[in-house]
């Protein structure tokens, strides 16, 4: 093979590796991409901010709305289903959840917001799901969100849909494996 | 040792081995050409005998024939069997025969590499087929496995077809590498870059883009293969994934990847019309920079196909518009084409009539992707089968016809002899017909709300369906007639001459017919 064939062979093994990390490189880019524009609906955790809180803000309706994914067998409901705040003020909002199992389980809850260019106006300062549930068997909470809808949201929404979808993220191995443990002792 | 390398040297010059291990090991590109064509005449089969039970199942309203377990495994092969097992490999068969006789030069660059890049693939389905007798069944996902159902909500068998898609893009990266390397640096003196045959430059851009992509769809089904073996969470949103993004990754590879499949048809198409119409190709220069252009855009227009998922509306927008262009270079190719038939002295002989086919046709499914184009429109159009209609124009009587134009057009200079112009000629009819009863159907029902990858539907939808399924049926069994004349021709026929068309241009008319073992030893030389 000549010099400038294997220069090109170099050149293009070189590029293969690179591109398959490019595949890799797409999911923190995504979610930068995401964080910064706010559009998958996903909202981070903020700190609270003076600058944030207004006198003059303007009345919205803030809709909750609760979902189990797969065969997760937990009560998991808003206390309110409806709230009708202020942009401009902190509110505090809770969820109801309940393991209705003979099991100690783990769930985490995931939130989306909709419409997507609400998200980065809603500023949280506490929510459940920034953090997993351990609830016992049969245990029952109120699980936390503290809010704000910054008065830099968009005029024409005035109606913003706050989605939590809980997860069972036990893992169920490890319980074997303790289980196992105690039969051992 | 250098012994043996002077006597594998001598064999060399002495023509091909005898045997079943002049396959096996065999480095020269026009046998390595052989064996990826027929192995994706195998495929095609093999995909359409899966195309035929779709039908089948879809000829009547209601389940008439398979459960919808096995009919989702169907439309997930067939899709896959088809892009990988079909398509790209007689592209690449194509390359190996035709590339370095067109270029003058003797060999692919890295003919090791190439026996090695066409001998994985068999193993490849090899492991896709043996999924339909595993527990579970084969893949049920689509083509497109967008997780989580392709994770989570998988067969077990889900890893073998991971591991099959790992092989194929393998195989694929090393016969894009081969083309490059081979095209960049073994043109005889005087084949300038801009004097490249069109089938050249296309394979050139088609090899570039597959290098960029190919490993993009690997890292997509590492990444299923982790959430779901090692408990990552890329697409799994539970774990802080998303879904979404799986859309994302596979899209970035996907477009691409469609006119991975497109290119060389363009390349192959401009010479048929050409020599059929015995006249110089219209706008060559803008021939290359039209498949240039198309490369580069097709890297801007992944979301078009998730329209639907609730993207911002400025992305929506850019993907429309982006879309939308790549509209213009694909017209100055259908103009070109056109063009160059205008006032040329025409014969129709059956690789001109698929040529011609493939213009018209390929240019009603590419009107079809300018209507899915159109962000609102596309909310109704969306997974129906307008969308089945759209890809499978410019799939079948696009890239498929021209694959059959190919090997019409250079089946003299391969095998030394011409094939029967009467049964040709009928074969053409009846895949034209064919595919047009099956598709263009598929528009009217797709308008009128019929979604995709559905065994069964609804009453109104009857009618069209059966039309199509007839339609399948007819194209379906055609090919066995373009099976018959292959071997037919390979058998015997008539002699061809070298230059085999009258009007035929091109390095590859220079030498005998069939084109001797090894060609172009001594670079060929060109005024």
């Amino acid at each position: 093979m000549n010099k400038g064939a294997k220069k090109t062979l170099i050149k293009l093994i070189v590029a293969v590796p690179l591109m398959f990390a490019f595949g890799f490189a797409l999911v923190p880019l995504y979610d930068v991409f995401c964080e910064v524009t706010g559009i998958n609906g996903k909202v981070f955790q903020s700190e609270y901010s003076e600058d944030l809180v207004t006198a003059e803000g303007r009345p919205i309706a803030l809709q909750f709305i609760s979902t189990n994914n797969e065969n997760m067998p937990w009560t998991f409901k808003p206390s309110k289903q409806v709230m009708k705040i202020e942009t401009g003020e902190y509110h505090n909002a809770t969820f109801y959840v309940k393991n209705t199992t003979n099991k100690k389980m783990t769930a985490q809850a995931v939130p989306s917001v909709a419409p997507s260019n609400a998200a980065e106006h809603l500023k949280k300062l506490e929510c459940f799901c920034f953090e997993q549930q351990v609830l016992m068997p049969g245990e029952e909470a109120l699980l936390p969100v503290k809010l704000l809808v910054s008065n830099d949201l968009p005029s024409n929404i005035k109606n913003i849909i706050l989605s939590y979808t809980i997860f069972d993220i036990t893992d169920y191995n490890e319980e074997v494996m303790a289980h196992h443990q105690m039969d051992m002792e | 040792m250098s012994a043996v390398i002077e006597n594998h040297h001598e064999d060399h010059h002495h023509g091909p081995a005898k045997g079943i291990t002049r396959w096996l090991y065999t480095t020269n590109h026009k046998d390595i050409g052989t064996l990826y064509l027929w192995f994706s005449f195998a495929m095609f089969l093999i995909g359409g005998a899966m195309a035929m039970v779709i039908r089948a199942e879809l000829f009547q309203p209601g389940m008439q024939i398979v459960e919808p377990e096995f009919y989702n495994q169907m439309i997930t092969l067939h899709g896959l069997i088809m892009i990988f097992g079909g398509v790209m490999p007689a592209f690449v068969g194509l390359a190996n025969w035709l590339v370095p006789m067109m270029i003058g030069a003797p060999d692919m660059a890295l003919p090791r590499m190439n026996n090695l890049s066409f001998w994985i693939l068999p193993f490849a389905f090899f492991i896709l087929l043996s999924s339909l007798f595993m527990e579970g069944g084969a893949p049920n996902f689509g083509w497109t496995f967008y997780a989580p159902l392709s994770t989570t909500y998988a067969p077990p068998s889900v890893t073998f077809f991971i591991f099959s898609v790992h092989i194929m893009g393998a195989s694929s990266i090393m016969g894009a590498i081969n083309v490059v390397v081979t095209i960049m640096n073994m043109r005889a003196p005087g084949v300038d870059l801009m004097k490249m045959p069109l089938f050249v430059w296309s394979w050139l851009i088609t090899a570039y883009l597959l290098i960029a992509v190919m490993p993009v769809l690997a890292g997509a089904v590492t990444m299923m293969l982790m959430d779901i073996h090692f408990g990552t969470s890329f697409f799994n949103a539970a774990g802080g994934g998303d879904p979404v993004l799986f859309q994302h990754i596979f899209w970035f590879f996907g477009h691409p990847e469609v006119y991975i499949m497109i290119l060389p048809a363009f390349g192959i198409v401009s010479h048929i019309i050409e020599t059929f119409s015995r006249k110089q190709l219209f706008g060559y220069s803008s021939m290359v920079w039209a498949m240039l252009s198309i490369a580069i855009l097709s890297f801007v227009v992944w979301a078009h196909h998730m329209f639907t998922v609730g993207l911002p509306l400025a992305a929506e927008i850019f993907f429309m518009w982006a879309t939308m262009l790549i509209a213009v270079p694909t017209g100055v190719k259908v103009f070109n084409w056109v063009a160059t038939m205008f006032r040329g002295s025409i014969t129709f002989e059956t690789p001109m009539l698929f040529a011609i086919a493939f213009v018209v046709l390929f240019t009603i499914g590419g009107l079809s992707g300018l209507m899915l184009a159109i962000v609102p429109a596309d909310f109704q159009y969306h997974d129906t089968y307008f969308v089945v209609a759209h890809f499978h124009y410019v799939l079948v009587p696009g890239a498929i016809f021209s694959i059959m134009a190919a090997v019409y057009y250079w089946i003299p200079k391969w095998s030394g002899n011409m094939y029967d112009e009467r049964l040709g000629k009928l074969h053409f009819w009846l895949s034209f017909a064919g595919v047009n009863i099956t598709f263009f159907p598929q528009h009217f029902i797709g308008l009128a709300g019929m979604p995709r990858r559905y065994p069964d539907y609804a009453l109104q939808f009857a009618d069209w369906n059966m039309v199509s399924s007839v339609g399948a049926f007819l194209f379906g069994f055609s090919q066995i007639l373009f099976l018959f004349i292959v071997l037919k021709t390979v058998m015997g026929g008539k002699k061809a001459t070298g230059q085999v068309w009258e009007g035929a241009k091109g390095l590859e008319w220079t030498v005998a017919s069939p084109a001797p073992y090894h060609t172009f030893s001594t670079p060929p030389k060109i005024d």
